[in-house]
């Protein structure tokens, strides 16, 4: 099955980065053959509706699940409808949550829902793109 | 990296007098003028060097071929946007600050006399400050202070992603170890502001004590808690008008939001921006305020957890 | 006659010079195209008994049941507001521009369009004032169709128009002074306000208007960017306004100077004159 995840640079020892709909890159590991591909996010240069257009990218590629810190709720809608699940980062690196998905670790991620949340109110830190 | 972004709601309020003074007080190495319609905090921070250039594309404008044009007309029978007309030779001409870029005509039209061009729409800068720190306390002490902003041209309007590019340009520069970045956020509530507030750790609303200014205020602050970063209020001129300053402080309190302070209206202000210089400088009342309005806001980005994790 | 009050820069006094010119011309009909936020209501109350009128835009509406999944749609739309997840497609309102386009091109007649508001227009008279607002609802981002339904609603024989136009220099700007008579421009003395003087100086240049301006918060014998701006750049100055505390108060207080004093009465009608005179091509 193909995983996505945000990343930072066009190399294996990228840092996951913090955007999901303008990240710079996908890394997209695929845990039967053990490849891994890494290609640029087209959707970063959008003026508007970037997050959308990511993340059908990625359904388009066959993507099954994402790992990302958080994730804006449009971009949420297209991966919900597409029934690709959607897993909260843990630690910094890409082997670290690919090992973390493999051992059924991973939380999923909730961290979507703009609601109001008010000052103090920790947690939640979601928004749009 | 925290970052502090200061909106109004209202223009007018001295959003951008208090975050030249915040950035001034800081000693700021990373921070942005988001207001990309009207960018003025270039001009209170003090001996800048030239500045990176970036062409900012918006979405494209249809260009018509008149020679390739056969005047059916049925761009403009379609366009939503009142962007493209035939002129009296029945050629189709385009207006083009109007153009959305979206693309219908050059679809729609028989003969493809029609194209969508990248149309440059506004410019982004990034001044890159190193060396010693200059006369408005805009320290580097060897270490880099970077500056974001941009401009849009007259008449553009996509203004959301520039705003997003000047933040992402803000973020990739800044060095790793800069705690506080400080954001001059754009006035209003449409989604220029939308772009800014999102992934900030902190909003600073300076409010304005009069009828309008509580109304726009209590419009931003339902904006922006949308998007869930921590939000404080503070009362700029504060005793033009002391009754709608107790309403503003009164309103936080019901809306469980921290007042952080009111700066009193203060002429040394009017002067010091005309210097090019931020009041911090200067020893006066408002710089006082805003002086321990910057140290409650100081206190409470860097207590709470990162909107995201740090670039 | 048509006025149109602009400034590059917000807060600068606008609405306060729009709202007064509009209560000292003899008739006159208010526009208020600041439709991200709407100030004038306040200064001419009595907006509760407004004539309302929605102001919608088209959104597609998509039937799942004819959509054959051909992508025609999404591939098109240049907003990303449509995406393909599954077999069906998604629709994003809050990017989608109304351009019509994905009604028009679907293949299989499956997206049809429907209105949905993005803003209101209220209608309602103050005295000899006719007041025309417009409010975009919270969360929109495009105004222009309302300011266009604001303009549609004038009558010509209402008097002079003032029309507060939005701040700075975007293409809702340029649309409320489309058809101004004259530009007046209002700047405050310092250089923010100059800065932003020269931005929609140069874009009611752009639109060949007549331009006056008025140096709003002015202190005699203090440095004034704006005022040398207009040296430097030959604009006629209608008006200086002194930093006076008494308008101030009136104004933050909601309250139209003008109607409250003879003294401002007076003030504004002289402005009032200067624009109508610049109007008619006379240099004032």
């Amino acid at each position: 099955m193909k995983i996505a995840i945000p990343v930072n640079e066009n190399n294996e020892q990228t840092t996951i980065c913090p955007s999901f709909g303008r990240t710079p890159f996908y890394l997209i590991a695929d845990t039967d053959s053990g490849e891994r591909v890494i290609f640029d996010n087209t959707a970063a240069n959008q003026a508007g509706g970037a997050g959308i257009a990511a993340a059908q990218s990625l359904v388009d590629r066959g993507v099954e699940a994402v790992i990302s810190p958080r994730c804006g709720e449009n971009a949420a809608r297209v991966l919900s409808a597409a029934g690709i699940k959607m897993y909260k980062m843990q630690g910094d690196s890409v082997e670290e949550n690919l090992k973390a998905f493999a051992e059924g670790a991973l939380l999923a991620l909730d961290d979507i829902h703009p609601g109001f949340h008010g000052p103090g109110g920790s947690g939640s830190r979601g928004g749009r793109e | 990296m925290k970052k502090v972004l200061i909106l109004s709601g209202k223009g007018g309020t001295g959003k951008t007098t208090v975050a030249a003074a915040f950035i001034s007080i800081e000693k700021a190495r990373a921070f942005a003028d988001c207001d990309v319609d009207a960018p003025n905090l270039h001009l209170v921070t003090a001996r800048l060097p030239e500045p990176e250039i970036f062409d900012y594309y918006g979405m494209g404008v249809a260009v018509v071929d008149p020679d390739l044009c056969i005047g059916c007309g049925l761009c403009a029978e379609s366009c939503r946007f009142f962007a493209i007309s035939m002129n009296a030779d029945s050629v189709a001409v385009v207006d083009a600050p109007a153009c959305e870029g979206c693309g219908l005509c050059e679809r729609l039209c028989p003969v493809g006399a029609i194209k969508t061009e990248e149309n440059v729409a506004g410019r982004r800068m990034l001044y890159t400050i190193t060396g010693e720190p200059n006369k408005d306390g805009v320290s580097s002490k060897g270490r880099k202070t970077v500056f974001s902003t941009a401009e849009l041209r007259m008449g553009s309007g996509t203004t959301g992603k520039l705003v997003s590019e000047v933040k992402t340009a803000l973020y990739d520069h800044a060095d790793k170890d800069v705690p506080i970045a400080i954001v001059d956020g754009s006035p209003g509530i449409g989604c220029p502001v939308i772009a800014s507030i999102t992934g900030t750790d902190l909003v600073l609303l300076v409010a304005e004590p009069s009828v309008s200014g509580i109304s726009d205020m209590k419009r931003i602050v339902e904006t922006a808690r949308f998007f869930d970063p921590q939000i404080a209020v503070c009362v700029n001129k504060a005793d033009t008008n002391e009754g709608k300053t107790a309403e503003i402080i009164g309103f936080c309190a019901e809306e469980n939001l921290p007042f952080l302070g009111r700066i009193p209206f203060d002429s040394h202000v009017t002067a010091a921006t005309n210097a090019g210089s931020s009041i911090d400088r200067i020893d006066c009342p408002a710089a006082t305020a805003i002086r321990s309005i910057y140290n409650r806001v100081r206190e409470m980005v860097l207590e709470y957890p990162s909107a995201a994790e740090d670039k | 006659m048509k006025i149109a009050v602009l400034s590059g820069k917000a807060g600068t006094g606008k609405t306060l010079l729009s709202v007064n010119l509009a209560y000292v011309a003899k008739e006159a009909t208010y526009v208020d195209c600041d439709v991200e936020e709407p100030n004038g209501h306040l200064y001419f109350k009595g907006s509760e008994d407004a004539k309302r009128t929605t102001v919608s835009r088209k959104f597609p509406v998509i039937d799942d049941g004819k959509c054959t999944s051909c992508r025609v749609c999404v591939d098109f739309c240049r907003f990303n507001a449509l995406a393909m997840a599954g077999e069906t497609v998604t629709l994003f309102d809050n990017v989608c521009h109304s351009c019509g386009g994905c009604a028009i091109l679907c293949p299989s007649g499956a997206i049809s369009e429907e209105d949905r508001s993005i803003g209101e227009v209220s209608d309602y008279r103050v005295g000899s004032v006719r007041v025309l607002s417009g409010k975009m609802n919270t969360g929109e981002a495009f105004g222009i169709p309302i300011i266009r339904t604001l303009f549609s609603r004038i009558d010509p024989s209402d008097g002079t128009v003032v029309v507060d136009c939005p701040p700075g220099s975007s293409c809702a700007v340029m649309e409320s002074i489309r058809d101004a008579d004259v530009c007046v421009l209002v700047a405050e003395p310092t250089i923010f306000g100059s800065h932003n003087l020269d931005m929609v100086a140069r874009l009611a240049k752009l639109f060949d208007k007549q331009i006056g301006v008025v140096l709003n918060k002015y202190e005699e014998g203090r440095e004034n960017p704006s005022e040398h701006y207009c040296e430097e750049n030959g604009l006629p100055v209608f008006e200086k306004i002194p930093f006076d505390k008494d308008l101030g108060m009136h104004h933050s207080e909601a309250r139209i100077a003008a109607q409250e004093e003879k003294r401002y009465a007076e003030l504004f009608s002289g402005i009032l004159g200067k624009a109508n005179k610049a109007a008619s091509g006379g240099v004032s």
